[in-house]
């Protein structure tokens, strides 16, 4: 991992998550595990945003306000699917009102396992996604130039 | 004249770590009123209780929320056991009522941070997340998780904490006392937060008593309830004294759960020197048959399980009653007349926990 040219900023959604992956995503955003030092902060504006860190799998009511908060982010944009729930459902995803992972409404580029998902993983996971950031950055910069 | 606004307020805000929406009805700066939507975090699992079985559903019951996961397990086990008249071995109430204070701890220690970081103090929303993790180390050292403890079955516990951990447990737990005394010491005598919150959302000891209001958000106002006085796991064996303040604002509530901290560490104290030695669980045969509310006192209020079954493996009807549920009512007679500044403040002092509310 080389060192970041920008600093990408997180939005964190809940969408139908129990709290425990958003706990754990507050955590390894504070002392013990910050990821502050990478330079990745949380934000509460969609406009200011970079990656967008849903955890939970979508419901018909979330999926809404998932898909408005993904098209208010500006390009490049990544999104990471926080937990198992917002993988593939869990044990939730017999539920009359589950609809699956969050890749059924967006492009999803990182997965993180693990219920609740641990700090460390979502710190690989966010490190992962700032790669691919990067990438997108290029590859729209390429684009703009043609 | 005041010109009237609707500002929306959610399901994505800032301050919110889950989604609720308000429709805030201002007349200038100040709420006339302020309209509940939820039904953001809904999935349906009550009903996933035809699905699984009833040994099985203890995992989605430690699933309905992620901040009092072992609370709503501990419920609906003993909603369970007592249908199949299960007797537990008090070794395992122990262990219940020890993870359970724990998970207390954890809660509140989460809530002032959050609270904290509502009213514009970040560093001291930093340190209480940083003083939180003691006692997920503790967790994971017991039962191997951080946050969804998994420990809690019909019968007993999963696992055993031996006499020497219980030891290193309490005397942990008395070095964090020390940090957490520094914290609440913010909490309580700071100027810029008593600034913040005295006189801010108040309700009365009535309202709070005519609406319904349960756990920090009734003793706040001076009502005497806590359901660990009804003496479930082993609170029977222990000194309970509820935390009652009577000024009924935010800074109460704060104060309350400050209290609260501090004392369920004397619990556990309690309990690891009284916890007997003994097997930590008993074999379930058969399945229930019969209807039971069990009542259990989560950091944020009373918690209700409904359990009916027929005899059969796969239960016939499973129901939460939340504290969040019983305290909207009071958050939304307290919205009115607040200023819009306030409202961060006094939706989080209710401690709000949505995914427990919508399931």
């Amino acid at each position: 991992m080389g060192w970041f040219r920008r600093s990408p900023w997180v939005l964190h959604y809940n969408a139908t998550s129990c709290n425990g992956c958003d706990i754990e995503l507050i955590a390894s955003l504070t002392p013990l595990y910050d990821l502050e030092r990478f330079g990745i902060m949380n934000t509460g504006n969609p406009k200011h945003a970079d990656i967008l860190a849903v955890t939970g799998s979508v419901n018909e009511k979330s999926r809404q306000v998932v898909q408005t908060l993904y098209d208010q982010m500006p390009n490049p944009k990544v999104v990471v699917a926080v937990g198992i729930c917002a993988t593939s459902g869990c044990v939730f995803q017999d539920c009359y009102n589950v609809l699956g992972g969050v890749d059924k409404v967006l492009p999803v580029d990182v997965y993180i396992p693990g219920c609740a998902a641990r700090p460390e993983a979502i710190i690989d996971g966010v490190l992962k996604a700032c790669d691919i950031l990067e990438e997108k950055y290029a590859q729209w910069k390429k684009m703009r130039r043609q | 004249m005041a010109h009237r606004n609707i500002i929306p307020f959610g399901p994505q805000h800032p301050v919110l770590p889950e989604p609720i929406h308000f429709d805030l009805v201002t007349e200038d700066e100040r709420i006339i009123d302020a309209i509940p939507s939820i039904s953001y975090v809904h999935r349906g699992l009550e009903r996933l209780i035809e699905k699984r079985d009833f040994l099985d559903f203890v995992h989605v019951a430690d699933r309905i929320c992620g901040l009092c996961s072992f609370m709503h397990s501990l419920g609906y086990c003993q909603a369970v056991e007592e249908i199949m008249g299960i007797e537990v071995p008090e070794r395992a109430l122990y262990l219940r009522s020890i993870w359970a204070e724990l998970s207390r701890v954890h809660s509140h220690l989460f809530w002032l941070g959050v609270a904290a970081d509502a009213f514009g103090f970040e560093s001291l929303f930093m340190q209480a997340l940083r003083l939180r993790e003691p006692v997920l180390d503790i967790f994971e050292e017991t039962t191997g998780a951080r946050v969804i403890l998994g420990v809690c079955k019909i019968g007993g516990v999963r696992r055993d904490i031996d006499d020497d951990s219980l030891k290193g447990i309490v005397i942990r737990l008395a070095n964090l006392k020390a940090a957490l005394e520094e914290l609440g010491n913010v909490f309580i005598n700071d100027y810029s937060v008593r600034h913040r919150l005295s006189g801010v959302g108040f309700i009365s000891r009535d309202d709070a008593y005519a609406l319904g209001c349960v756990g920090p958000m009734a003793r706040a106002s001076g009502l005497e309830i806590d359901m660990r006085k009804l003496g479930y796991a082993a609170y029977k064996y222990l000194d309970v004294e509820p935390a009652v303040e009577t000024a009924g604002d935010c800074y109460a509530r704060c104060l309350v759960r400050v209290r609260e901290i501090f004392h369920s560490i004397d619990l556990v104290r309690q309990a690891a020197g009284k916890i007997p030695p003994g097997p930590i669980d008993v074999k379930v045969t058969g399945a229930p048959d019969g209807e039971y509310y069990s009542r259990v006192e989560q950091p944020r209020g009373e918690v209700i399980h409904y359990v009916k079954g027929n005899g059969a493996k796969f239960l016939q009807r499973f129901r939460v009653r939340v504290p969040t549920f019983s305290n909207i009512p009071a958050m939304i007679k307290v919205l009115k007349g607040a200023e819009v500044a306030d409202v961060p403040n006094i939706i989080l002092t209710l401690d709000p926990c949505i995914s427990c509310t919508e399931r």
